[in-house]
């Protein structure tokens, strides 16, 4: 479906990844496969570094050292040509949602369809309204600006933009923060939808385990610049990994030191 | 010898610096050689830049031009040369004053609304969001206002000289009683193109200058609120200075002829 020739060869394939900031060492010496049509859930505590990993995997960022693979090419230093090739395979969900808002919602949704492929409005249009109906929203929010919505609706709109132009791998940085239970299902949903219909790979970064159970097919954790532990989903309560353990059961009390001083 | 070290880590970061707003700047235009060309964002930007100009610069242009007149009569009467007055007016504005005050005035202006938009763009990740939707930002973002101020600020410096010189006239005709025709006739009697076509020279580098500041500032900034602010004052400040920098070296260049 992929195109791919070899099935076996994954869609993003992370080696030694290292990525720091000054002094601050984000990532260090990350291994991570995303097999193709396979949806990869990244946990992790806060800060550290799930969505510089995305934004390395991007190309927004520069890595400091490592490989990173997609579809078998090295993409890392990759020339400006050669990216924005790639980055046409991509959709992605920022994690404060990146709406421009010098535009009305529905250009925004059709920006990479108009600007970036050359379709005309009128086609572009029609699929922002298919879209923006995937994510619960009627065509009269397509005419809003993104500075009169609320915050679950401009996840969602962002939501709406990733996937506009059925890419083939998707990155969602924290599709169902700040959205009610029941529309963090509907994106849940549809989420899958977008996997296991368009045969679309997907990486998504989640603190919401109920989510992270949800959608992903294999669950990584991220902790300390690597991957301590990942999995299929269904062996995440039987990991025997105790970072893991303390995350998914949201203990104060275990490995994970989160850096405070009592009041 | 430390004295000497400081100057020479400033030289050096100077240096740096404006070999970075050079490559920025030679980039950006590097993307007009190829499509796509983002035609309504430079006809956006331009409506910005001129139109949503004119009052503040039509207003400091009529004040430049009647204060001008008030001054050259204080000083020109003390020889009897008052005929002259109209010559210096308009050279003074076409020239001089017309480019250099709609520059600064636009750069107030825009070109801290420029830097305040991509700024905040960059701050809020759209200029991430840009690349990821197989946008390339410099020839989005940066090229149609780097194209818009060199083409636009010309346009409103004629409308500023026009409405400079015609302030002069208001002064000289209905404060020192004037003949109307002898004042318009002197006004064009010594103005050459070569005049119009220097301030025009300028009024196209001031606009550059104005775009690429803003949009240099902006989109190198970091730092959520604060540092969109700060490439705001940046932006607005080194246009300035550069305007009149600039403005020397361009006088000095065709004065020689
Ligand atoms: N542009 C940047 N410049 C400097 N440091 C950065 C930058 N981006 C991220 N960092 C640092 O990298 C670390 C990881 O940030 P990141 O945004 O990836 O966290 P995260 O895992 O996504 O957290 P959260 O779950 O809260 O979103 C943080 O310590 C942050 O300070
Ligand atoms: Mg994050």
């Amino acid at each position: 479906m992929s195109g791919s020739s070899d099935k076996a060869a994954p869609k993003i394939s992370v080696r030694r990844l290292g990525k720091s900031f000054g002094r601050n060492r984000v990532l260090e010496g990350l291994d991570i496969d995303c097999p193709v049509g396979e949806s990869l859930v990244v946990i992790g505590g806060s800060g550290v570094g799930k969505s510089v990993l995305v934004k390395c995997i991007l190309g927004l960022m520069r890595p400091d050292e490592g490989s990173i693979r997609i579809d078998g090419v090295e993409t890392v230093g990759l020339r400006r040509k050669a990216r924005e090739e790639l980055l046409q395979k991509c959709g992605v969900l920022f994690q404060g949602s990146a709406l421009f808002d010098s535009l009305p919602v529905w250009e925004n949704v059709a920006f990479g369809l108009i600007q970036g492929r050359g379709m005309g409005r009128e086609a572009a249009k029609e699929i922002v309204l298919a879209k923006l109906g995937a994510v619960g929203l009627g065509p009269e929010v397509g005419e809003l600006r993104p500075a009169e919505l609320s915050g679950g609706m401009r996840k969602r709109v962002a939501l709406a933009r990733a996937i506009a132009a059925d890419p083939e791998i998707i990155f969602f940085d924290e599709p169902t923060t700040g959205l009610d239970p029941i529309m963090a299902d509907v994106i849940n949903d549809l989420i899958l939808k977008c996997v296991r219909e368009l045969g679309a790979t997907a990486v998504s970064i989640t603190h919401d385990m109920v989510s992270a159970r949800k959608i992903g097919d294999r669950i990584a954790m991220l902790h300390k610049g690597r991957i301590v532990w990942h999995g299929p989903a269904a062996e995440i309560d039987r990991s025997g990994n105790q970072f893991v353990d303390q995350f998914i059961n949201g203990r104060a009390e275990g490995p994970i030191h989160m850096e405070i001083r009592a009041l | 010898m430390n004295a000497l070290a400081s100057i020479g880590a400033a030289t050096l970061g100077f240096m740096a610096a404006t070999g970075r707003i050079v490559i920025f700047a030679l980039t950006a235009l590097a993307t007009g050689l190829s499509p796509p060309f983002y035609l309504r964002v430079i006809l956006r930007q331009m409506l910005d830049i001129g139109y949503f100009s004119l009052p503040v610069v039509g207003l400091t242009a009529i004040f430049t031009g009647m204060v001008l007149a008030l001054q050259s009569y204080t000083g020109f009467s003390r020889f009897q040369a008052e005929s002259a007055i109209a010559t210096v007016v308009v050279l003074s504005v076409v020239r001089e004053l017309g480019p250099v005050i709609s520059g600064l005035m636009v750069a107030g202006r825009v070109g801290a609304a420029m830097a305040a938009e991509i700024g905040t763009m960059r701050v809020t990740e759209q200029i991430d969001a840009l690349t990821t939707l197989s946008t390339d930002p410099l020839r989005y973002l940066v090229l149609p206002r780097l194209l818009a101020g060199l083409v636009t600020l010309p346009l409103l410096v004629v409308i500023a000289d026009i409405i400079g010189v015609f302030g002069g006239y208001l002064v000289s005709i209905y404060k020192f009683g004037f003949n109307p025709v002898t004042y318009l006739d002197r006004t064009f009697q010594y103005l050459e193109t070569s005049d119009v076509v220097s301030g025009l020279v300028k009024a196209a580098v001031f606009g550059f200058i104005i775009s690429l500041m803003g949009c240099y500032h902006g989109y190198h900034s970091r730092g959520g609120a604060q540092g969109v602010g700060q490439a705001t004052t940046y932006a607005v400040v080194s246009a300035s200075i550069l305007i009149l920098v600039f403005d020397y070296g361009i006088t000095q260049a065709l004065f020689a002829r």
